[in-house]
C-alpha cells in the first residue's frame, strides 16, 4: 500500500512569505555593511557618438567623492562582458564605453561617493565631449550599405546569419492550393522586474576574497564569469543572490555593473553598492523579443498546413549579452507549434542596432514561436473561410503520436492538445459565444473570440542543446541532519517561484516528515554546490529531479540501515509519520530518528557504510518537456475609441502533474498578465535616431490591475515521462499562450472590417484607425 | 535640518539634509528596509507607506514634509505578535511571488480598507492603480484584499 | 532618484510665504504636495535652491462656503476635495475630477493649488475649473487679485501666476440643482494622466433644450480649454443625440493636438470628440434625472 502524499498536490501556503509580508526580507539594497560606498553610473545620452574626452576633475574633487573611473582607466585591468552563444561577430563588450558609445544609457563613467546623493551631485559635474554619429534603430535598415556601422571592425552590422533550409518546403509550396503570406512583428519589450538590478561588492584584502551580492537568477554561472573578467580564482569569489525581486529572464545575465562594482570594491578596499534606477532599468537591462518574421505558409483548401517557411530579422542591439544570439533559435525551432506540419525552413538574420541588447525575456524565443504558429492558424482560417478551431483540430499532432518528432527534430515528450482545446471551449461555451458575437454585431458591437493552442519547450536539455557555460543540468544536495530535519541545497535560484515551498513539499513527503522539518537553501555559492539557476521553467522539472535523485539516494541508505533494524528487505520499506515502516503494514515501524542515529554512527553502524546522510546529485535531462494548453479570450472593441474590454479569459494549461496548485495558478496568472501586456500595451520605443522614447514608466505601459482581465483557469494533466514527478514546467506557459490568444481575439472582433492583421501592441489608436479606414472604404 | 516624527508608534528625531526623500529616511536613517523603491516617477507604488493614516508614495515625499507626522510602514502592520489581516490575506491567497511590490501593495490596500469595508473586485482594482505588480497578474492580490476585508468585517462584527 | 541640494522653508502664513518668495525670487519654488515638483527634482530636471512649503498654512487647507461661493484652499489635497461633503454636494463636478486624478497615493498628497499652478496639459483639474468658471485667487505682497479660470491657463505649463504671487484659493459658484454634469477621462495607459478629459455642465429648459452648457477639455492641446464651438452649437437646441453628436464633432476644432507614442494628434482629437459627446450625454441624463 503506497503512502498517500500529504503535501505534494495540496494547497500549501508559501514558506517564503512570512519574511516578505513582514518587510524583513533582505534584497540587495537591504544588505547593510559598515563603510559601504555608493556608486552612480554616468550614461550616454546619445545613441551613437564618439567620445573625444571626459573631464572628471570637478567630480573628483566634489564633496564625498572617493573615486571616478572612465573606460580608458579600465583598459588592461578587467576583461569584457562575455557572450557564450555562438555568433559570427562578437564585439568586445567593455564595462565602461571606450572611444564610442553605441546606445542610449551606455555606461561611460562611474562615481563612487559616501552616499548616492553625493555621487549623483558629482556625476552631474562630469563633462563628456561627444561627437554624435548617425545611428540606426531599424533592424531592417541596419544592413543597408549606407547604414552607420556600430562596430567598425566587422565592416557591417551583421551579428550572424542562421539558415535551416529544407527542400521539402519548396515541394510543399508547389503542392499547395494556396500560400498564405504575411509579416508579423514581436515588438521589443522591457522585462521590468519590480526590483531593479543591484550589486553590492565586498573585497576582503587579507585573503584576496570577493563577495558579491547581486540580484541575479544565476549565482553560480555569474561567479564563473566574474572570476574570469576580474582574473580571480573561482574559489575566491562568492556570489550571493539574496531575496530577488523578480527576473523574468532579465537577471539571467552578466552585466557590466556586476563586474564594475566588484572591481571598484577591490580597488578601493571598501564595500561598494550600486542600485539600478528605473530609468537605467528601462535603458540598460536586457530587452526581450524584437523579431520581425516574414512567413509563407502553403496550405490545402481544407486547412491542412503543409509547411512553414520563415525569414526572421532579429534585433540584437548594440552589444551581445550572455545569450543574445541564442534566443531566436528557439523561435525557429518551435514555430510549428502543436501541429503535425511536415516541413519547415527558416533563415534568421541577426543585426546590431543602436539599442540595448535583447536577450531572454519570459519565454525567450518561444512566445515568438507560439505567436507565429497561432497567428498562422488564424490567418489560414481567415484566408480559407474556416473556423479557427477547425483549422487547429485539422493540424493537431494526435495524442497517439507521442513521443512525437517534429519536422525541426525536436522530440515532444507527451501531449493531448485536443483535450486542452476541448476543455477550454467547453468552459467558454464556444457555440454560445459565437452566437452572441453574431447577435452583438447586428447591434454594432464588435466582439471577438480568440483561441490559441500553444506548446512550449521547458527544462531544456541535454546540455548540448544550450550554449557552453549555460548547461541544461541542475544539482541538488539533500542532507538529513542528526535531528532528522532535512536540508535541501538546490542549484536553482528562485526569485518568486516558490521552490522553498514546493521542494519542501516533495522532500517532506519523501521522508514522511513535516513540511516544517525541511529547509530549502539556495542562492549562495559558498553554501550551495555548483548549480545553474532558475530560468526557462526548469526549476521543478530539472532542479526538482536532481532533488528527487538525492532524496532517492538518502532513502536507499536509510532503508538499508532500517532493514537491518527491522529485519525486513529494504524494498518493502517506506517513510511515513517520521517513521520507517513496512509498506504492507505501516504500524510495523521504527522511528526515523533511530535510523538517523544509526546513520550518523551514534549507534549500530553498518560495517563498511560511510557515516552521515548527505547526498548530492546532478540531473542532466535526456530531453525537454513540452507543456501545452489552450487559452480562449472573449473581448469587445469599442469602435469609437478602439478600447478593448475583456469579457472572458479562460486558460487551460497542461504542465503535467501539479505539485502545488496554488503556485501553479500564480505562475499562470502572472504569465497571462505579461502576455496580454505584449498583445495590448507594452513596447520599448526608440525613435528613428536611436533615442529611447519609453525611458520611464510614465511612457512604458506596464499594466496595472484594472488593465487586466479576471482569469478563469483549468488544467488537463498529461504527465511527462522524462522526470520522476511527471512535471513539465509552468513559469512561462501563461505568457506564451496569452499573447496570440489576445491578438487573435481582437483580430476576430475586427474581422467584419476585413482586417487580417495589426502588429502589437494593439493600442486603441491602431484599432480605432482600423474602424476609421473601414468606414472610409 | 531636524525632523521629528513617529514611525510605527515610536517617536524619533534626526538631523537630515532637506533633500532627503522619506523613503531614504525610512530605509537608511531609520533602518526600516521593508519599504522598497521601484521607480523614479511616482508610479509603481512599491514605496507606499501610511502618512497620518493615508497611503502615500514615500519616494515623492521629503522627509522634511513628514515632520510632525505619524508614519506606518510594513514593519508596523503586525500588532502584538499577530499578523494584520492584510498580511494574512496575502499569505493565505498567494498574493505575492517575488515580494518586492508587496509592502507597498499592502499599505495601499490598508488605505482602501479604511475607506470601505466590503470592496468589489472592480473597486479593488481601481484602488490599487497606483501599485504595479509584475508577478501575480493581480488576481490573487485582489483575493488577498477581499480576504482581509472579510476578516476585518468579522472582527468588527459587521 | 536623488534631488539636488536646496534649503527648505516652512511657511507659517500666507504673509510668511510671500515674504519668502520675495526674498528668494527666482531661486525659490513653492511646494504643495510636491507631486509635480518632486518627481522633476528627482530626475534633476528641476533644481530650485529654495523650497517654500505652503501646506502647513492652516487657511490654505480649508474648504468652506462664503458669499455664495464654495472656496477651496490651495493646499487642499485631491483626496480632501474628492471626499469633502460640501464639494460633493455643491461642486460635484470638481469632486469627480479630483477623484479621477492619478491614484490614491497621489490624491492623498497632491493639492489643487499645486496642480493648477503646474498646468500640466494632461491634468484633470483644469477641465473642471474651466467648466465651473472657477475663480482663482492669487495673493501677492500687500494684496490679492482674482483670475478667472478662462484667463488662468496661458500655454503649456504656463499660467497667469506672476513672480511673487501665491495661488491661495479656488472658488466656484455652487452647481444649481437640476444641473447635470460629468467628467470623463481616457487615461494614458502608462502615466494615468488624461489622454483626453472632458467636463460638461448642462441645464435644460422646460422643453428639454439646452439652457446653459459649459464644456471644457484637457489633455488634447498644450493647455486645457473651453470648447466654445461645441457650446455655441448646443445653446438653445434640443438635447438629442444628433445635436450633441454634431456639436461634439467641433471639440478639437482649431486645437494643435499633442501627440505621443500612445496617441497621435488625430486620435487625441477623435477621443476629444467622443469623450465630449459622452460627457454631455451623461450630463444631460443627470439633468433629466
Amino acid at each position: 500500500m503506497a503512502v498517500v502524499p500529504k503535501f505534494v498536490g495540496a494547497r500549501i501556503k508559501r514558506r517564503e512569505d512570512p519574511r516578505l509580508i513582514s518587510g524583513t526580507a533582505t534584497y540587495v539594497d537591504d544588505v547593510r555593511l559598515p563603510g559601504t560606498l555608493s556608486a552612480v553610473v554616468l550614461r550616454s545620452p546619445h545613441p551613437h557618438a564618439r567620445i573625444n574626452s571626459i573631464d572628471a576633475a570637478a567630480a573628483r574633487s566634489a564633496p564625498g567623492v572617493v573615486a571616478v573611473l572612465t573606460g580608458e582607466e579600465l583598459k588592461g585591468k578587467v576583461g569584457g562582458i562575455p557572450c557564450v552563444a555562438p555568433a559570427e561577430h562578437i564585439p568586445f563588450h567593455p564595462l565602461l564605453a571606450q572611444g564610442k558609445v553605441r546606445f542610449v544609457g551606455e555606461s561611460v563613467a562611474v562615481v563612487v561617493a559616501t552616499d548616492a546623493y553625493k555621487a549623483q551631485d558629482a556625476a552631474d559635474l562630469i563633462e563628456v565631449d561627444y561627437d554624435p554619429l548617425n545611428a540606426v534603430s531599424d533592424p531592417e535598415q541596419a544592413l543597408a550599405d549606407d547604414a552607420p556601422i556600430l562596430h567598425e571592425e566587422f565592416g557591417n552590422n551583421l551579428v550572424t546569419r542562421a539558415l535551416i533550409p529544407n527542400p521539402a518546403v519548396d515541394e510543399a509550396m508547389a503542392k499547395a492550393d494556396r500560400v498564405v503570406k504575411f509579416r508579423i512583428k514581436n515588438q521589443r519589450l522591457a522585462p521590468v522586474p519590480m526590483e531593479p538590478r543591484g550589486v553590492l561588492a565586498q573585497w576582503h584584502q587579507a585573503n584576496g576574497q570577493l563577495t558579491v551580492w547581486t540580484s541575479t537568477q544565476i549565482p553560480h554561472l555569474l561567479r564563473s564569469a566574474l572570476a574570469a573578467v576580474l582574473s580571480l580564482p573561482e574559489n575566491r569569489v562568492r556570489v550571493i543572490a539574496p531575496e530577488v525581486g523578480g527576473g523574468f529572464g532579465a537577471k539571467l545575465n552578466f552585466y557590466r555593473e556586476e563586474a564594475l562594482i566588484a572591481h571598484l570594491s577591490r580597488m578601493l578596499g571598501q564595500p561598494v553598492k550600486w542600485i539600478e534606477r528605473r530609468r537605467e532599468n528601462l535603458a540598460t537591462t536586457t530587452h526581450g523579443r524584437d523579431q520581425i518574421t516574414y512567413l509563407e505558409v502553403p496550405v490545402k483548401n481544407d486547412g491542412t498546413v503543409l509547411a512553414i517557411k520563415a525569414k526572421f530579422i532579429c534585433d540584437m542591439g548594440a552589444y551581445l549579452q550572455l545569450l543574445t544570439p541564442a534566443i531566436p533559435g528557439f523561435s525557429g525551432l518551435m514555430m510549428t507549434g502543436c501541429y503535425k506540419i511536415p516541413a519547415m525552413s527558416f533563415e534568421q538574420v541577426m543585426v546590431f542596432t543602436n539599442k540595448m541588447a535583447t536577450d531572454a525575456y519570459r519565454g525567450a524565443g518561444r512566445p515568438e514561436a507560439a505567436y507565429i504558429a497561432e497567428r498562422t492558424m488564424d490567418m489560414v482560417a481567415a484566408e480559407l473561410g474556416l473556423d479557427p478551431v477547425a483549422v487547429r483540430r485539422r493540424n493537431f499532432i494526435p495524442k497517439e503520436a507521442f513521443p512525437y518528432v517534429t519536422c525541426a527534430g525536436l522530440v515532444y515528450d507527451s501531449g493531448d492538445y485536443d483535450a486542452a482545446l476541448t476543455k477550454a471551449l467547453e468552459i467558454v461555451d464556444y457555440p454560445k459565444a459565437r452566437a452572441e458575437q453574431a447577435e452583438a454585431l447586428k447591434h454594432g458591437r464588435y466582439i471577438g473570440i480568440g483561441v490559441a493552442s500553444y506548446v512550449e519547450i521547458c527544462g531544456i536539455g541535454p546540455s548540448v542543446m544550450l550554449p557552453p557555460k549555460v548547461p541544461g543540468w541542475e544539482s541538488a544536495t539533500v542532507r538529513m541532519e542528526p535531528d532528522s530535519r532535512v536540508t535541501v541545497l538546490t542549484g536553482i535560484s528562485p526569485h518568486g517561484q516558490g521552490q522553498e515551498t514546493t521542494f519542501a513539499q516533495m522532500a517532506a513527503d519523501a521522508f514522511g516528515v513535516d513540511i516544517d522539518d525541511v529547509t530549502v537553501v539556495h542562492g549562495d555559492t559558498a553554501i550551495v554546490q555548483y548549480g545553474v539557476g532558475t530560468f526557462g521553467s526548469r526549476g521543478l522539472s530539472v532542479g526538482g529531479t536532481a532533488l528527487m535523485m538525492s532524496v532517492g539516494k538518502l532513502q536507499d541508505k536509510l532503508k538499508k540501515i532500517a532493514s537491518t533494524m527491522m529485519e525486513a528487505p529494504p524494498d518493502q520499506l517506506t517513510f511515513t509519520n517520521r517513521t520507517v515502516a513496512l509498506q504492507s503494514d505501516t504500524t510495523k515501524a521504527i522511528p526515523l530518528q533511530a535510523v538517523v542515529d544509526a546513520a550518523y554512527g551514534w549507534k549500530m553502524p553498518i560495517p563498511g557504510m560511510e557515516p552521515g546522510l548527505d547526498a548530492t546529485s546532478v540531473f542532466e535531462p535526456s530531453g525537454c518537456t513540452f507543456p501545452f494548453g489552450t487559452h480562449v479570450a472573449v473581448v469587445e472593441v469599442d469602435p469609437e475609441t478602439g478600447v478593448v474590454k475583456f469579457l472572458r479569459y479562460v486558460a487551460v494549461d497542461d504542465c503535467g502533474n501539479i505539485i502545488s496548485p496554488l503556485l501553479v495558478a500564480g505562475q499562470v496568472h502572472g504569465g497571462i498578465a505579461q502576455g496580454i501586456a505584449q498583445a495590448l500595451y507594452e513596447e520599448v520605443v526608440y525613435d528613428e535616431n536611436g533615442q529611447l522614447v519609453t525611458a520611464t514608466l510614465m511612457d512604458y505601459a506596464a499594466p496595472r490591475a484594472q488593465m487586466l482581465p479576471h482569469y478563469e483557469l483549468a488544467h488537463t494533466v498529461t504527465p511527462s515521462p522524462l522526470n520522476p514527478m511527471g512535471v513539465k514546467g509552468v513559469g512561462e506557459a501563461g505568457t506564451i499562450g496569452s499573447t496570440p490568444c489576445m491578438v487573435n481575439a481582437v483580430m476576430d472582433a475586427l474581422k467584419p472590417l476585413g482586417v487580417r492583421h495589426i502588429d502589437m501592441p494593439l493600442r486603441p489608436e491602431k484599432l480605432w484607425r482600423a474602424f476609421k479606414d473601414a468606414k472610409k472604404a | 535640518m531636524r525632523v521629528n516624527l513617529t514611525i510605527n508608534g515610536h517617536p524619533r528625531g534626526d538631523e537630515i539634509e532637506p533633500r532627503l526623500l522619506l523613503v531614504h529616511y525610512l530605509r537608511d536613517v531609520a533602518g526600516l528596509t521593508g519599504t522598497h523603491v521601484g521607480c523614479e516617477t511616482t508610479l509603481c507604488g512599491a514605496c507606499t507607506v501610511l502618512l497620518d493614516g493615508k497611503a502615500v508614495k514615500s519616494c515623492t515625499v521629503l522627509a522634511a514634509q513628514a515632520d510632525g507626522a505619524s508614519v506606518t510602514t510594513v514593519e508596523g502592520l503586525a500588532k502584538d505578535g499577530g499578523l494584520h489581516p492584510i498580511q494574512e490575506g496575502f499569505w493565505e491567497e498567494h498574493g505575492l511571488q517575488c515580494g518586492y511590490c508587496t509592502p507597498g501593495m499592502m499599505m495601499a490596500a490598508v488605505d482602501l480598507l479604511s475607506r470601505t469595508t466590503n470592496p468589489s473586485e472592480d473597486e479593488i482594482r481601481h484602488a490599487l492603480e497606483g501599485n504595479l505588480c509584475r508577478c501575480t497578474g493581480y488576481q490573487h492580490i485582489i483575493k488577498a484584499v477581499q480576504y482581509a476585508a472579510e476578516k476585518m468585517r468579522a472582527a468588527a462584527g459587521r | 532618484m536623488f534631488p539636488g541640494q536646496f534649503e527648505y522653508h516652512r511657511a507659517t502664513s500666507i504673509k510668511d510665504a510671500l515674504d519668502l518668495l520675495k526674498q528668494f525670487g527666482d531661486d525659490a519654488k513653492l511646494l504643495g504636495g510636491g507631486h509635480s515638483l518632486i518627481p522633476m527634482m528627482k530626475l534633476r530636471l528641476a533644481q530650485p535652491a529654495h523650497l517654500i512649503d505652503v501646506t502647513k498654512i492652516a487657511e490654505l487647507c480649508a474648504i468652506g462656503e462664503s458669499n455664495g461661493k464654495i472656496a477651496i484652499g490651495a493646499a487642499a489635497t485631491h483626496d480632501t476635495v474628492a471626499n469633502s461633503s460640501l464639494v460633493r454636494a455643491k461642486l460635484g463636478l470638481l469632486a469627480e475630477a479630483a477623484a479621477a486624478i492619478g491614484d490614491v497615493q497621489v490624491r492623498n498628497r497632491g493639492t489643487i493649488g499645486g496642480s493648477l499652478t503646474h498646468a500640466d496639459p494632461a491634468a484633470d483639474y483644469p477641465a473642471a475649473a474651466l467648466a465651473l468658471e472657477a475663480e482663482i485667487r492669487l495673493d501677492h505682497e500687500g494684496g490679492s487679485r482674482t483670475v478667472k479660470a478662462a484667463d488662468f491657463f496661458l500655454d503649456l505649463m504656463t499660467t497667469a501666476v506672476q513672480p511673487g504671487e501665491l495661488l491661495t484659493q479656488v472658488s466656484c459658484a455652487p452647481i444649481p440643482s437640476g444641473t447635470g454634469y460629468a467628467y470623463l477621462k481616457h487615461p494614458h495607459p502608462a502615466s494615468g494622466f488624461a489622454m483626453v478629459g472632458a467636463a460638461a455642465i448642462v441645464t435644460l429648459d422646460r422643453n428639454g433644450k439646452f439652457a446653459t452648457v459649459r464644456v471644457a477639455v484637457t489633455g488634447l492641446g498644450p493647455k486645457a480649454f473651453r470648447a466654445n464651438a461645441v457650446e455655441a452649437a448646443l445653446a438653445g437646441k434640443a438635447a438629442d443625440a444628433a445635436t450633441i453628436t454634431a456639436a461634439a464633432a467641433k471639440s478639437a476644432d482649431g486645437i494643435d493636438a499633442l501627440a505621443d507614442i500612445h496617441a497621435s494628434a488625430d486620435y487625441r482629437a477623435e477621443l476629444a470628440r467622443v469623450y465630449v459627446r459622452r460627457a454631455i450625454q451623461a450630463a444631460v441624463a443627470r439633468a433629466k434625472a
